[in-house]
């Protein structure tokens, strides 16, 4: 190599000579060999998005005799599950009921729905503030040693099985939170959303420290020139523009803890009451239909009425998704306008 | 690597050996259903087994409506229960297999309503657990125990045991809504054993931290411990069958399965298993159902056969 020429200007004079034919039969060939993998690929996703359709719609068409059936509309309508009922009994005073095994069967959707939410409000005012956190030490102030130590470990707690987490929650959490607060009910929808917080961790927490490591370092180092303290570049610069990525870690984890069942089954005392309590009991929907689609009569209005939870459950969490990932692109684009 | 493959190609063979193996026997009686009753199935399953060398019994559990559903769809050759079955769901095996379901109590169970042991209550009558349970009790002084707030536990509302509790005790009422509802009796135990202010019911099994109520029928009749000789004299005002059901009459291993599960061996099995034996009437009343079983009180224990 003569001094003065750069590898790039040699490249460049050995292309610059016509192609032999066998160099172009090796292209060809790699060419050929490209669009085979492309087309791997490109089935591959194909055949994931099917599945996820196939799947929405076999839950979907078991869902839809509660809206066609006469049989299922004599013990439950859409408006039954609902609107308040009356039931008539001085020993059925409230007026939301999920007891789909009795005389009248019950199957109001408000104490799940009610449940459901309230587990996941705990979970995530749990998770969020930790995972957020535990992100910003991670990426921002933690020495090299200490972050390779603390990523791998949190990241571990998403390799606990859920019933492991649940049997936790059940047995021990339970106890310690009846210890100091002194709550009616030992499993309640405090102990859930913790056990539940969890196992939520891990998943915003590597989304969020992913999302952080990809802000540029310059801006950490303009940040820094300013005369910034570390503490501010972590919170008034990283954090702003990785909002995205962190935004799309909290809703996928709204989605896990909507969705989790295990833990709720096992730490949440499944009553289905209808109060704001979070001190109660909680049934939710993903426990509902854990525990009683295994012995539900094949083919029974309750049978439906399980799978249309499975589909509110679906739609819920795939609405959520979506809303979410469009307020992420907004953000995004808007970021990538302002910043730069 | 290669050591990796030679394991991988050994385990294959063995599998491949096994499935054969399974294959080859094909004598095979599957058993399905309640989860209170698995643990009986099986024991039941073991010792017959091992008078039988060739037949294989699969026991598995899921609840008696797992159990009653297999039943219909014809994928169990013996459902067990421990609810009966209801007309409806009999209605189903007839259209569905086209035979008659036979109902077979091959046991009796009693349900214990526990407390915490720190609870110094010791009795309660049948409506007392009815209006706690409903919720028109939710103090346990008003049934003569401290002050301080009732705590319900309960089961899945798919189980024999919640079935059978809401229709005897309840006399079909509503559990009230804030009964936390476990899965199994064994969580039901450790809830109450936890919570000296909670109540719970289940088979009438012993567990750490918990004591078993003796139960009255009304106000004015005697307190009954649940114990086998009062369950037996069928004193004991909660107990109930458990219960066998086959479509059509049984042939073939599965009778013989049956005829020995009725004899003195197979009734000694219930009780080793914590359950309770039927009494020589019952039992010769239900296994005279089997079609050319002697209806007499002496069952012809089934002979050991090759």
């Amino acid at each position: 190599m003569q001094p003065g020429v750069s590898p790039l200007d040699k490249r460049m004079s050995t292309l610059a000579r016509p192609i032999t034919a066998s160099e172009a039969t090796d292209i060809r060939h790699r060419r050929i060999l490209d669009t085979i993998i492309e087309k791997l690929i490109y089935a591959s996703a194909l055949v994931s998005i099917t599945i996820i359709f196939l799947i929405f719609l076999f839950v979907g068409k078991e869902a839809l005799p509660v809206f066609t059936s006469a049989t299922v509309h004599q013990e439950v309508t859409v408006q039954k599950m609902i609107f308040p009922q009356n039931y008539g009994s001085p020993e059925a005073p409230v007026h939301y009921m999920w007891q789909p095994v009795s005389q009248v069967p019950k199957y109001s959707l408000m104490p799940l729905l009610l449940g459901t939410l309230k587990v996941t409000l705990i979970a995530m005012l749990f998770a969020t503030p930790l995972s957020v956190l535990a992100a910003i030490y991670c990426t921002e102030f933690a020495p090299r040693w200490v972050r390779e130590i603390v990523k791998p470990s949190i990241e571990l707690l998403a390799g606990i099985p859920s019933v492991v987490l649940g049997f936790f929650a059940l047995i021990v959490l339970a106890s310690w939170i009846q210890r100091i607060f002194d709550f009616d009910y030992r499993l309640n929808a405090v102990n859930a959303g913790i056990a539940l917080g969890l196992a939520v961790i891990p998943v915003m927490f590597t989304i969020m420290e992913d999302a952080l490591t990809a802000v540029p370092r310059k801006q950490r180092d303009a940040a820094r020139a300013l005369g910034a303290s570390p503490w501010q570049t972590a919170w008034q610069v990283v954090l702003p523009s990785a909002l995205p990525g962190v935004l799309a870690g909290f809703i996928l984890g709204f989605g896990r803890a909507m969705g989790e069942t295990m833990i709720v089954l096992m730490a949440s005392g499944n009553a289905a009451i209808t109060s704001w309590s979070f001190t109660e009991s909680v049934r939710t929907i993903s426990a509902t239909i854990a525990a009683e689609l295994a012995e539900v009569v094949f083919g029974s209005p309750h049978y439906h009425v399980l799978f249309f939870l499975g589909t509110l459950l679906f739609a819920i969490t795939f609405i959520l998704n979506w809303l979410g990932t469009r307020i992420v692109n907004r953000l995004r684009r808007q970021l990538s306008g302002a910043v730069v | 690597m290669r050591r990796i493959s030679k394991l991988a190609l050994a385990t294959a063979a063995l599998l491949v050996a096994g499935a054969v193996a399974l294959m080859a026997e094909g004598r095979n009686i599957t058993v399905k259903g309640s989860d209170t009753m698995v643990i009986l199935g099986q024991r039941w399953a073991e010792v017959f087994m091992s008078k039988n060398p060739g037949l294989t019994i699969q026991v598995t559990g899921g609840g008696s409506g797992t159990g009653i559903a297999a039943l219909i769809n014809g994928t169990t050759d013996i459902c067990e229960a421990s609810r009966p079955m209801k007309d409806a769901e009999k209605a189903d095996v007839k259209a569905k297999r086209g035979k008659d379901v036979l109902e077979l109590p091959v046991a009796v169970d009693g349900l214990a309503v526990y407390v915490n042991e720190a609870n110094p209550l010791t009795e309660l009558t049948l409506a007392q657990m009815k209006s706690i349970y409903t919720g028109a009790v939710k103090n346990w002084k008003d049934v003569g125990g401290k002050d301080q707030k009732i705590i319900l536990y309960s089961r899945e509302n798919n189980s024999g045991t919640y079935v059978y509790f809401k229709e005897h005790v309840l006399e079909n009422a509503d559990y009230y809504p804030t009964a936390q509802t476990l899965p199994g009796t064994a969580a039901v135990i450790n809830a109450v054993a936890q919570d000296p202010r909670g109540i719970g019911y289940g088979g009438i099994a012993y567990g750490k931290g918990i004591k078993h109520l003796n139960v009255k029928k009304d106000a004015n009749s005697p307190a009954v411990a649940p114990t086998m000789e009062n369950v037996l004299a069928a004193k004991y005002p909660i107990s109930r069958y458990l219960y066998w059901y086959i479509a059509g009459q049984p042939q073939g291993d599965v009778r013989k399965l049956v005829d020995w599960v009725y004899s003195k061996e197979g009734q000694e099995i219930v009780e080793k298993v914590g359950y309770y034996p039927l009494n020589d009437t019952d039992r010769s009343t239900f296994y005279a159902r089997v079609a050319g079983a002697p209806g007499k009180a002496t069952v012809t224990p089934v002979k050991k056969k090759s």
